[in-house]
């Protein structure tokens, strides 16, 4: 009788595998083909003198990434791309954090749906597009100078064009709904009830939100934080349109070496030294948010 | 430590009259529970003394101070929810500890004070536990240490006990009201069930649509409700339609005529409680003494061990009678029975 249920259950253990495989199987072979065969290709370039096209010789090598860790101009514009991602994630937390907020806790019923259009008003639209009409905008005599000197005649003229600020602008605009989102996930799941309580126990809104809503909504924006930064380390488009001359960032460079200078090795080993960096932030700030949960 | 006083306080959502002219008055340190079908505005009164609505008009005060102006969180009050709304990120400790640290009380105190406050809801010892390491009694159980714990000046509780599973319940009633009684604070409880109300608190008022139907002791409350509804809400009611007849008589719709203690004045309707009823056969000696007495057909009966709930017929209404199962034998469905009680139990209604 026993040994009857067992091979049921043995049984029932197979089939379910079998369940899991083939329902997950498509979905990891097409990862395996279009991102870890491509990648496993680059990986394989980074170690290489020339990249292996035509009759050229490649042999290998690892002068590509000793060429980042001896010029200092590779090592200076890693960090500026990191503080270009630093200070993006910053903004969009600064800015995307109350908005997630009101639209989870105070905004309700058709209001909410018509706000979160807004916010997913740049998802729709295309890159190219939205990062030009920004140009419209921060350009002298743009949209921005006149809107600006309206309000406060005799301004003058005011051109952000091919800065820094113009970059940051951009970057802003186009990744603020992942921390909206995030933060809007993690915020909704907090229980109205909870506020109250900790209101009712005498703390104030600032406290409620320092001690109650933040460590809550840390996941949320920790996600929102990793969805926004790595991507705008290796950002290449906004800074190269909107920062002109300023706007040389690691992953312009990058995009260079594939594109204008073809030396795709090198472009492959910088790609590879990026990845390996953000991973070990990743690895660095998981233990603490861990904590924090 | 505080009286609370409600006066003339309306409110409404849209068309919806949440609380109608509303005045009560809720004793310094009693218990006194709110009483009322979902809808009743229960919960809305309790809010507003909370502090999270507040009245389109009448008054709110606590200690004699009105509170319209005063937010939450300066109200000094301590509230329990249904959901306990433990904050999930904190451990047991740090929980309790939040209303004294908000305040600004010193480490040392707050130690102490949170100790003592565990230790009332025999906690002690779970300390590092987060919420979801607990029970529900143990959730609850925090929940109430953690309300009490600044010594505030009324605690209210939202539907306490609803979570918890029949027997739990029952032991957390004796807990509450220990409690209760050793802090002394003066305690506002929604809730709606009857049992619950009748055993914790020393003073009921049942809501209905808004408005307060009825205020008092329990066992004024049970033995005269003034209302159908009270009735009915507050225990089990049979209920009779009645034409004045005088001076301490009334007939029944079918003419028979029963004593009462008292003046009918308008009143439309008597109720009579399923214990107060005397059921016997016909063969038995006829009451004596001044006792109403009508014939009813037993539908079915209930069978409870020491107890049975008879269902019975008359006149194409159904009647309970709550019988103590004295003989070991129960009365057949079909066979008519006397059923009798005395004026004293017959409990005029107004409207």
């Amino acid at each position: 009788m026993a040994a009857v249920t067992e091979t049921g259950a043995a049984h029932r253990r197979r089939a379910q595998r079998l369940t899991i495989f083939a329902m997950t199987g498509p979905a990891y072979l097409w990862l395996a083909l279009t991102i870890f065969l491509p990648l496993s290709a680059m990986a394989y370039f980074s170690f290489l003198t020339d990249a292996p096209f035509g009759n050229k010789q490649a042999f290998l090598t690892l002068e590509n990434y000793r060429a980042f860790f001896q010029e200092d101009f590779y090592r200076t514009l890693m960090l500026r791309s990191f503080r270009l991602g630093a200070e993006v994630t910053f903004y969009c937390f600064l800015f995307g954090f109350p908005c997630a907020l009101v639209l989870a806790k105070t905004i309700r019923g058709r209001w909410r749906e018509a706000l979160f259009l807004l916010v997913i008003l740049p998802f729709w639209s295309n890159a190219l597009v939205r990062i030009f009409s920004w140009t419209m905008v921060l350009r002298g005599n743009g949209v921005l100078e006149t809107l600006v000197n309206w309000i406060l005649p005799g301004t003058g003229p005011l051109n952000l064009m091919f800065s820094y600020p113009a970059i940051i602008v951009g970057l802003v605009h186009s990744y603020i709904p992942y921390m909206i989102l995030t933060c809007y996930l993690s915020l909704q799941a907090i229980d109205d009830s909870l506020i109250e309580a900790a209101r009712s126990l005498g703390a104030g809104r600032l406290t409620v939100l320092r001690r109650l809503i933040l460590p809550l909504a840390m996941p949320g924006i920790f996600a929102g934080a990793v969805l926004i930064f790595v991507p705008v380390v290796g950002s290449f488009m906004e800074p190269r349109i909107l920062g002109g001359r300023n706007g040389t960032f690691i992953g312009t460079i990058i995009e260079d070496q594939f594109t204008a200078v073809f030396n795709w090795p090198l472009g492959a080993a910088l790609s590879f030294i990026m990845l390996g960096i953000v991973l070990m932030i990743l690895l660095i700030a998981s233990p603490a948010l861990r904590r924090m949960r | 430590m505080a009286q609370v006083a409600v006066q003339e306080v309306s409110r409404h959502f849209g068309p919806v009259k949440a609380l109608d002219n509303v005045t009560v008055d809720f004793a310094d340190g009693g218990f006194y529970a709110l009483l009322g079908p979902s809808g009743s505005g229960k919960t809305t009164l309790l809010r507003m003394i909370a502090g999270f609505d507040y009245p389109d008009s009448g008054h709110i005060r606590i200690a004699g101070e009105p509170v319209e102006a005063v937010s939450v969180e300066k109200r000094e009050i301590g509230m329990m929810f249904q959901n306990y709304a433990l904050f999930p990120n904190m451990t047991v400790f740090d929980n309790v500890a939040f209303g004294l640290s908000v305040r600004g009380v010193a480490k040392p105190e707050i130690a102490r004070r949170v100790g003592e406050a565990l230790e009332l809801v025999h906690l002690t010892g779970f300390d590092k536990r987060k919420p979801h390491q607990l029970s529900g009694g143990q959730r609850q159980r925090v929940a109430l240490a953690r309300a009490i714990v600044t010594r505030p000046r009324v605690l209210l509780l939202d539907e306490p006990l609803s979570a918890l599973d029949k027997s739990l319940r029952v032991e957390m009633q004796v807990e509450l009201k220990r409690i209760q009684r050793d802090v002394a604070i003066t305690t506002i409880f929604v809730t709606h069930d009857q049992e619950e109300a009748l055993t914790l608190s020393d003073r009921i008022g049942i809501l209905n649509e808004g408005r307060l139907v009825q205020e008092g002791p329990p066992l004024d409350i049970y033995e005269r409700p003034r209302t159908a509804f009270a009735a009915r809400f507050l225990g089990e009611a049979n209920l009779f339609d009645i034409t004045p007849g005088g001076a301490g008589g009334v007939s029944l719709g079918d003419g028979t005529m029963i004593r009462i203690n008292g003046d009918t004045g308008a009143a439309r309707q008597v109720a009579v409680r399923p214990e107060k009823m005397l059921l016997e056969p016909l063969s038995a000696p006829a009451p004596e003494g001044d006792s109403n007495v009508i014939q009813a057909t037993v539908q079915q009966h209930i069978f409870a061990g020491s107890s049975l709930t008879y269902l019975l017929d008359w006149r194409d209404q159904q009647l309970k009678v709550f019988v103590q199962n004295r003989t070991g034998a129960v009365i057949g469905a079909g066979e008519t029975v006397r059923l009798s009680w005395s004026p004293r139990d017959t409990v005029v209604l107004a409207g």
